[in-house]
């Protein structure tokens, strides 16, 4: 066992994770609170990264451009919620599915139009170029550092917005029992608003931190969204903890999967018949847990409390 | 006078047949999604081709007419389905992928219509399903690494990580240097391809390296392509394990890579059967007017797609542009007889080229600009490996 290639995969997992989390909080947040099924909350992961990246070439500089992108993908969040979302409310799911799955495809023609097709390449600053030695044999590109602290910080002040605040008291308290919340008094209208615009926020932040690996890309959220709805249907929806940790293990899962499932699979099968088949598999790994999440615990790993 | 009228139009039906006398082409694309950068560069060169025919074909009008695949076989058997059925086309042509072809090879040909793939070169269609109503101007999916396997043996090269992604031609591709690559291969990854393709390739990365390999060689057409040197420069593997590549690097990536400044790839090698610098009047007008109109130098996709254009044009002169003549244009094709971009090549009993891999090198060009060059000729009139389980003579 190579634990020096263990421990480099663990840190791809858990950077992996933690975009997973960026984007399923947003989402679970939204799919908790408002009762609200929001399919293009992967067009506003697109939208934060190709908004970044024609920021880094208009600043000239990547982490400039994060923070000047963020405000921008949180109003287009709250344009979204004020326009497309709010109408949909008091619809059941299959319209908000339906209204925004039709968003996803206007939002992506519309990057095609302003963007074109090709996908942006970010550049980074030198010093986020590099690698780091961080022991013996395991050397790991600084920007994934990056990625995994900014993602932990993130999830620290979540944990404290949510846990400590006024706000994460009447958030927590909306995604309990929201009609309780209107009638005690609390502009119920305001809060979603702004639930909605951190949502975009959280998932624009993602979707910037993984342009410069994997580019700016039309659909990229597409294929982010559906590993996002499984991180929340295992961690149980509305519940941060839950998404936290379930998208963590789904991160992992993925990533030691694609590593070892192949020379697992050589232990018992010809080298041929494990080549062709561990790619499928480690596709199809986190499903597999979600299908036994949904037969064992139907709610979730961590439901919110009262529903 | 109603008569009169009722004549006049009775005649115009009669006639208007021959005065639409045309050769319709439906050209088989992605033009949505990420890998449309790659169709709209086809397109630019065959719309490129039909400006230099002047719009015909011999006496005829020729009409292409696109058909988007969405990097989808089951939408690209549609829109195949509809070239054939409703457009009713006489050639169909295009496809950049694989399985896309594999989809829809089969309602193009029972249609009784030439097919010609400008890029995509799965085993099968040069095996066992070879047609004689399929041509290619491209190349047998295996053929370009297989030339890069012995570039890496000239090389010295005694062990290889290997990547690609996981579909029809991703299989070929990797079959083609274990075919003629003579040092070990220390592991190999397929990761999930299509329109949710896997981009991040950290663990992958970190396997390679930990594999103790001397170098690693990739095939990630397209958007994948930037992603993958990006982490490949990122992951500061340049001097570990260099670069070698079929089909990543190539004129639609290098002004990308260049704008972000990604140097790692320049040096890097490349195999091909073609290159912008190859030096035929017909390749020159093609790079130059190419250049001239979208600014950038064309890819070999754009290139495969001009040259099919041409073949169409040699076979529809050849038989005076009798479409009805199908054994005409079958023989006028299987005869190259066209200035391609390429230089002169033959078809194989198959109908795949038989013609020269170059080796190529990333360099910049006089104006500061990302492109190839050939560096030498790896092989010379070089057939794929599957002509023989083809059963056409």
């Amino acid at each position: 066992m190579d634990y020096a290639l263990l421990f480099i995969q663990t840190l791809n997992g858990l950077q992996l994770g933690l975009l997973l989390f960026l984007v399923a909080s947003g989402l679970t947040l939204v799919f908790g609170i408002l009762d609200f099924v929001n399919l293009a909350h992967g067009s506003l992961y697109m939208l934060g990264a190709f908004i970044c990246a024609s920021l880094t070439f208009l600043l000239g500089n990547f982490l400039v451009a994060v923070v000047v992108a963020l405000p921008l993908t949180g109003v287009i969040g709250y344009l979204v919620e004020r326009f497309i979302a709010r109408p949909l409310y008091a619809r059941d799911h299959l319209d908000h599915v339906l209204g925004t799955f039709g968003l996803i495809l206007v939002l992506d023609t519309l990057t095609h139009l302003i963007w074109g097709p090709a996908g942006i390449a970010i550049p980074l600053p030198v010093w986020l170029d590099g690698q780091v030695n961080l022991f013996e044999g395991v050397v790991v590109p600084i920007y994934r550092l990056l990625i995994i602290v900014t993602g932990l910080a993130t999830a620290a002040g979540l944990f404290w917005l949510v846990n400590y605040t006024r706000l994460g008291m009447l958030i927590r308290a909306g995604a309990s029992n929201r009609t309780m919340v209107a009638a005690l008094g609390i502009d119920i209208q305001t809060l979603f608003a702004l639930v909605f615009a951190l949502g975009a926020m959280l998932a624009g932040l993602a979707g910037m931190l993984i342009a410069p690996i994997s580019e700016a890309s039309i659909g990229m959220g597409n294929n982010i969204i559906i590993t996002a709805f499984v991180v929340i249907i295992v961690g149980g929806i509305g519940s941060m903890k839950g998404a936290f940790i379930a998208a963590l293990v789904i991160g992992l899962i993925d990533t030691l999967g694609r590593s070892y499932i192949d020379d697992a699979f050589k232990l018992f099968m010809p080298s041929d018949a494990a080549e062709t088949s561990a790619p499928a598999v480690s596709a199809m790994l986190i499903y597999i847990i979600m299908a036994v999440i949904l037969a064992v615990r139907p709610q979730g790993l961590f439901p919110p409390k009262v529903r | 006078m109603k008569k009169l009228i009722t004549a006049a139009l009775a005649a115009t039906m009669l006639t208007s047949p021959a005065l639409a006398a045309e050769v319709k082409v439906g050209f088989v694309t992605t033009l949505t999604t990420g890998a449309a950068i790659i169709g709209n560069d086809m397109k630019n060169a065959v719309d490129l081709a039909v400006e230099h025919m002047g719009g015909k074909m011999g006496d005829l009008d020729l009409n292409v007419i696109y058909g988007d695949d969405g990097f989808k076989p089951e939408t690209g058997k549609q829109v195949t389905d509809k070239l054939v059925k409703q457009d009713d086309v006489d050639f169909v042509a295009g496809f950049i992928w694989s399985h896309v072809l594999l989809a829809s090879r089969k309602s193009a040909l029972d249609a009784g219509k030439f097919l010609i793939s400008s890029n995509a070169g799965p085993s099968p269609v040069a095996g066992k399903l070879c047609h004689e109503n399929f041509f290619s101007t491209s190349w047998q999916n295996d053929q370009t690494p297989m030339a890069m396997g012995e570039v890496l043996n000239q090389n010295g090269i005694k062990s290889i990580y290997l990547m690609a992604p996981n579909y029809a031609a991703g299989k070929n591709m990797i079959a083609g240097v274990e075919r003629t690559f003579k040092g070990d291969i220390l592991g190999k990854d397929l990761t999930k391809w299509g329109a949710d393709a896997q981009l991040d390739f950290s663990a992958e990365l970190a396997k390679a390296k930990a594999s103790g390999a001397e170098a690693i060689w990739v095939f990630y057409p397209g958007a994948a392509a930037g992603a993958f040197i990006k982490q490949y420069h990122q992951a500061g593997l340049k001097d570990v394990m260099p670069l070698y590549t079929s089909f990543t690097v190539d004129g639609l990536s290098l002004p990308k890579l260049q704008k972000a400044n990604f140097e790692s790839v320049l040096g890097s090698r490349i195999t091909q059967q073609w290159d912008p610098s190859l030096d035929n009047a017909q390749n020159k007008r093609f790079v130059a007017d190419f250049k001239a109109k979208h600014g950038t130098y064309p890819s070999f996709y754009a290139a495969q797609a001009y040259d099919t254009m041409f073949l169409i044009k040699s076979a529809v002169e050849a038989v005076g542009g009798n479409l009805d003549d199908m054994d005409g244009l079958r023989a006028a094709m299987k005869s190259a007889n066209y200035d391609s971009v390429r230089g002169k090549y033959t078809y194989g009993n198959n109908h795949m080229p038989i013609q020269n891999f170059y080796l190529r090198e990333v360099v910049a060009d006089a104006d500061g600009n990302w492109t190839t060059k050939v560096v030498s000729t790896v092989y010379e009139n070089h057939q794929d490996p599957y002509a023989s389980e083809c059963a056409m003579q």
